[in-house]
């Protein structure tokens, strides 16, 4: 409740709503004491005084009435009608969501028909309808407010209801024996009041303008009574002689309304969770980029990338996802990037295009060289310019990483079109020879599929026909065949294998298995807590991991036929990048370590092709170089 | 696509049917005598007896109800008392003038709204975004009769830019450019609310789609970002506003009531209005049925609409 209250104090606007809101209530709650003019005694003499009058601070309207005293008299009306129409509806819509919610079946079935019937009616038109019945007053213009909206409580907290019926306490409050009644009371309702207050937090509002509205067209209070609609409404014949009397009453119905909205809005946010972590920012179109360690140029082969930094940055916590990591790829060279989640291997391959969401990724140091041009520090026009040309991305998830609308024949000519120009039909063309490139049989048809229609391999086709659609010097493929089946997943990587050959491609493979390392790649690099630990030829490290974490990693791949084989989990966790220890990250889980490889970091020993970062390793990498 | 749209025509009879139970609900709650009400308590009981045959009013409630469907059906509404023509001719009548003015401004809200809401996401914490944000509280914020009045006293009484109310001049109008000169004000304000509603919630169901991953898969093809926003985004982002529009299409059209009267517009709003001043029942009754059904066929635009976009909607 307090971090509830800090959350609403911090967002200004809000804050600034609720004093205002509170003001104009405590004013029309102290009304009666104040030393105000009887607001219905009329005064033909005085009509139409224009503000700071003498004795009419306000002004008076067309019966010499005092307006201040009106007005403060119109608003507490107004604020009690409203106040009292959102009760109304919130309670007796919200019984009827539980009743609906909790009983479902026939019972929930018939209400819903009910109050879809009802939500079929344009909104005020109903109200109308009410009012036109029961005649006009402010009573019936509150019923009918009142009325109109049950629906919507009805709806929502039937929608909570159904949610909260299924879980386990309710099922334990019935076994313990408990009547209908008195689960509702007791089990239901303390959870789905707080739904029920920001219901009202955003409907109030709506409900007090709903009524002024009804009271404007002479529907609402009668004279000589006047709520604030009403006196706008009385004053609409004097508006272009007299606006004054318009202005009055119109401005506080907008105050009130805007600091209810605002109110309502900052109670909204504060109580969604999801507005609270922040996670409803859009990623900007490239990473932010905010260095202060620049390696110099030109780099080393196709894609070089060095001392690569990358880190997220969540409120006051930051979190180095990407440790300065080095990894040169060769022209038609597979670099095989392996790790468990969280190692920062996705987000090394997303940082390279700056595809990395920010906020709240930020790329904080490093390079990475791409034909003698740092990518890392250029601007957006060039780099949108080289994404899918010269550097092409094959995404994970192939559902998630199509559009769902767009057809995958124009998703594929799509990115030919942005860096080509070539007419549509020629688009079209290549469109298809890339889907029988990469072996998906009927193209001409499948081409005006859409996602939802081919299955998961079918649409890992696609995503890599779109990868290969400007023949691209690098394909960066982030953990391609993780959601596919094993199967598909072969032929996907057979796939991937022959492409590489007949087109000379320089594949970035990023996976967490060990098993499509070896199948695939020419070296490997074994990223653990954002540090490559350990990097060389993928024969040489499968035969002989020099990193203890490597070998365990290793071990954790099953072999067929090849006799039983201890499977060896390693225990504990990967540590929180937040809170990294000083030296050696895996120290904590690894049995060879001693008390300094807590302690110091220790650099990446280089030797020959390979390279390791521990202390005690596995295998001595300089005197097998000597030994080879 | 034809199958659906009968399939949705055949699923909204029970709706309309619904409808017109509820208003006939509703409208036999009036207290006491409706023949004494319309004829006032000095008629005398020739008169009232006679009206209330007249009426239908002697007979039990579900017959009642029955004739008044099957007249309806039959495109008989009833007579209006207090205009003594056919109520279905005058709304025909009125809600020619009702569907320009509502019609114009969901155009309206529709365009503006998106607009603004995608510029606010796509800009989101920026300056761009906090005006709009503001501007769009302030727009949900404000009543729109009152906004109609000062619009009025602005661009009408001080500004002379346009006509203070009506839907033609009286003398020498009657054409396009004389229409378009009057609607231009009731319009607007009649669309403000809704532009706000459409604007917040294009806002969020854009920032929400501009996190998915397909967004990440264009902007890794080399797509411009602003086809990014406006072709990919937006096209994602419009499968949960155009139920949105769908929803403020009803709040345009019943809005209209108070813009009708501000404006002084001939539509149907400010004929039910004086109906129910005059309690004229069976022109409120008819009114209204009318509007809700309008607006049940409007859903079903919305739902079509709605299945051509998304080819995952099964057809």
């Amino acid at each position: 409740m307090i971090a509830f209250l800090k959350l609403l104090a911090r967002n200004r606007m809000a804050a600034a709503g609720g004093i205002v809101l509170s003001f104009v209530v405590a004013l029309a709650v102290v009304t009666p004491l104040l030393p105000l003019q009887p607001p219905d005694v009329t005064n033909t003499a005085n009509r139409f005084l224009p503000p700071f009058s003498e004795g009419h601070l306000l002004g008076t309207d067309h019966l010499g009435r005092d307006l201040l005293s009106r007005l403060m008299w119109g608003t507490r009306l107004s604020l009690a009608v409203g106040a009292a129409a959102a009760i109304i509806a919130a309670v007796i819509g919200s019984a009827i969501g539980i009743v609906a919610g909790y009983f479902g079946g026939r019972t929930d079935n018939i209400i819903m028909r009910i109050v879809d019937m009802l939500m079929a009616f344009p909104y005020i038109l109903l109200a109308l309808a009410i009012v036109a019945a029961l005649g006009p007053g402010l009573m019936n213009a509150l019923i009918a407010v009142a009325a109109v909206n049950i629906p919507f409580f009805a709806r929502n907290i039937r929608g909570v209801t159904v949610g909260l019926a299924g879980r386990e306490f309710i099922d334990a409050a019935k076994l313990a024996g408990m009547g209908h009644g008195r689960i509702l009371a007791q089990e239901l309702l303390p959870n789905v009041v707080p739904v029920i207050v920001i219901a009202m937090s955003t409907t109030i509002g709506w409900m007090i303008l709903e009524t002024a509205g009804l009271s404007f067209l002479g529907l609402g209070s009668q004279p000589p009574q006047a709520d604030l609609g009403s006196m706008l409404g009385e004053a609409r014949s004097a508006l272009i002689t007299n606006p004054h009397t318009s202005v009055v009453p119109g401005l506080m119905i907008f105050v009130i309304v805007m600091s209810i909205n605002l109110f309502g809005d900052g109670v909204r946010d504060a109580l969604d969770p999801r507005l609270r972590s922040g996670a409803l920012t859009r990623p900007r179109p490239a990473t932010i980029v905010d260095r202060d360690n620049v390696p110099d140029g030109p780099g080393d082969g196709v894609l070089d990338i060095r001392a690569l930094e990358t880190q997220f940055h969540v409120g006051p916590r930051v979190y180095r996802a990407v440790n300065e990591v080095s990894l040169a790829v060769q022209p038609g060279e597979c670099l095989g990037v392996i790790g468990e989640s969280g190692s920062g291997k996705s987000v090394t391959a997303l940082s390279v295009m700056g595809l990395v969401a920010s906020p709240p990724g930020v790329i904080t140091g490093g390079a990475v060289f791409h034909d003698g041009h740092d990518l890392i520090g250029a601007p957006y026009r060039d780099l949108r310019r080289l994404r899918g040309d010269k550097v092409a991305y094959i995404f994970q998830d192939p559902l998630a990483t199509l559009h769902p609308l767009y057809r995958v024949g124009d998703q594929l000519a799509e990115a030919i079109l942005v860096h080509h120009r070539v007419g549509k039909a020629e688009a079209r063309a290549r469109a298809v020879a890339l889907l029988k490139s990469v072996r998906i049989p009927n193209a001409e048809r499948r081409i005006d599929a859409y996602p939802h229609e081919l299955s998961g391999g079918m649409r890992q086709r696609v995503g890599i026909a779109m990868a290969l659609a400007n023949d691209p010097e690098v394909i960066i493929a982030d953990e391609p065949t993780t959601a596919l089946d094993v199967t598909v997943q072969a032929q996907i990587l057979a796939l991937l294998d022959d492409l590489r050959r007949e087109r000379g491609l320089s594949i970035l493979f990023i996976t967490h298995d060990f098993g499509v390392v070896a199948q695939l790649c020419d070296r490997v690099a074994v990223m653990y807590a954002g540090r490559i630990v350990e990097e060389g030829p993928t024969a040489e490290v499968l035969a002989a991991p020099a990193h203890p974490y490597t070998k365990r990693l290793i071990a954790c791949v099953p072999e067929l036929g090849q006799g039983r084989r201890e499977l060896a989990a390693i225990p504990g966790l990967p540590p929180a990048v937040d809170r990294l220890p000083a030296g050696c990250h895996f120290a904590p889980r690894c049995d060879k370590a001693r008390e300094i490889c807590g302690q110091e970091p220790l650099p990446l020993a280089r030797s020959g092709a390979r390279a390791v970062r521990c202390r005690f390793p596995e295998e001595d990498i300089a005197s097998q170089e000597d030994t080879a | 696509m034809g199958g659906y749209i009968l399939k949705r025509l055949v699923s909204a009879i029970p709706v309309l049917l619904g409808i017109t139970v509820i208003v006939f609900l509703i409208m036999s709650l009036i207290p006491g005598d409706p023949a004494t009400a319309i004829l006032g308590s000095y008629a005398t009981p020739e008169n009232v007896e006679k009206l209330n045959r007249d009426l239908g009013l002697d007979k039990p409630l579900v017959q009642r109800y029955f004739i008044w469907l099957g007249n309806m059906l039959q495109g008989d509404f009833g007579r209006s008392f207090s205009l003594n023509r056919p109520v279905l001719d005058e709304i025909l009548e009125r809600f020619n003038a009702t569907l320009i003015l509502a019609g114009t401004s969901f155009v309206l809200c529709a365009f503006m709204g998106i607009l603004a809401g995608v510029i606010s996401a796509a800009r989101q914490y920026g300056l761009a975004d906090k005006a709009i944000t503001f501007t769009v509280l302030i727009g949900i914020s404000v009543p729109s009769f009152f906004l109609g009045m000062m619009m009025i006293l602005l661009f009408a009484v001080n500004l002379r830019w346009l006509p203070v109310s009506g839907m033609y001049a009286i003398y020498g109008g009657g054409d396009l450019p004389d229409l378009i000169r009057h609607l231009i004000m009731p319009a607007l304000a009649l669309s403000v609310v809704a532009t706000g509603v459409i604007a917040r919630l294009s806002r969020s169901a854009m920032l929400e789609v501009l996190r998915q991953d397909f967004i990440r898969t264009a902007r890794a093809k080399g797509v411009q970002e602003r086809r990014v926003i406006w072709a990919h985004a937006l096209r994602a982002a419009m499968v949960s506003i155009i139920p949105v529009l769908g929803i403020q299409a009803g709040f345009v059209l019943s809005g209209s009531v108070y813009i009708e009267i501000v404006f002084q517009w001939p539509g149907i709003g400010r004929m039910l209005v004086d109906a129910i001043l005059k309690r004229d029942i069976l022109l409120v009754q008819g009114g209204v049925v009318f509007v809700a059904a309008c607006y049940v066929f409007f859903n079903i635009m919305v739902d079509v609409a709605q299945s051509l976009l998304d080819p995952r909607i099964k057809t």
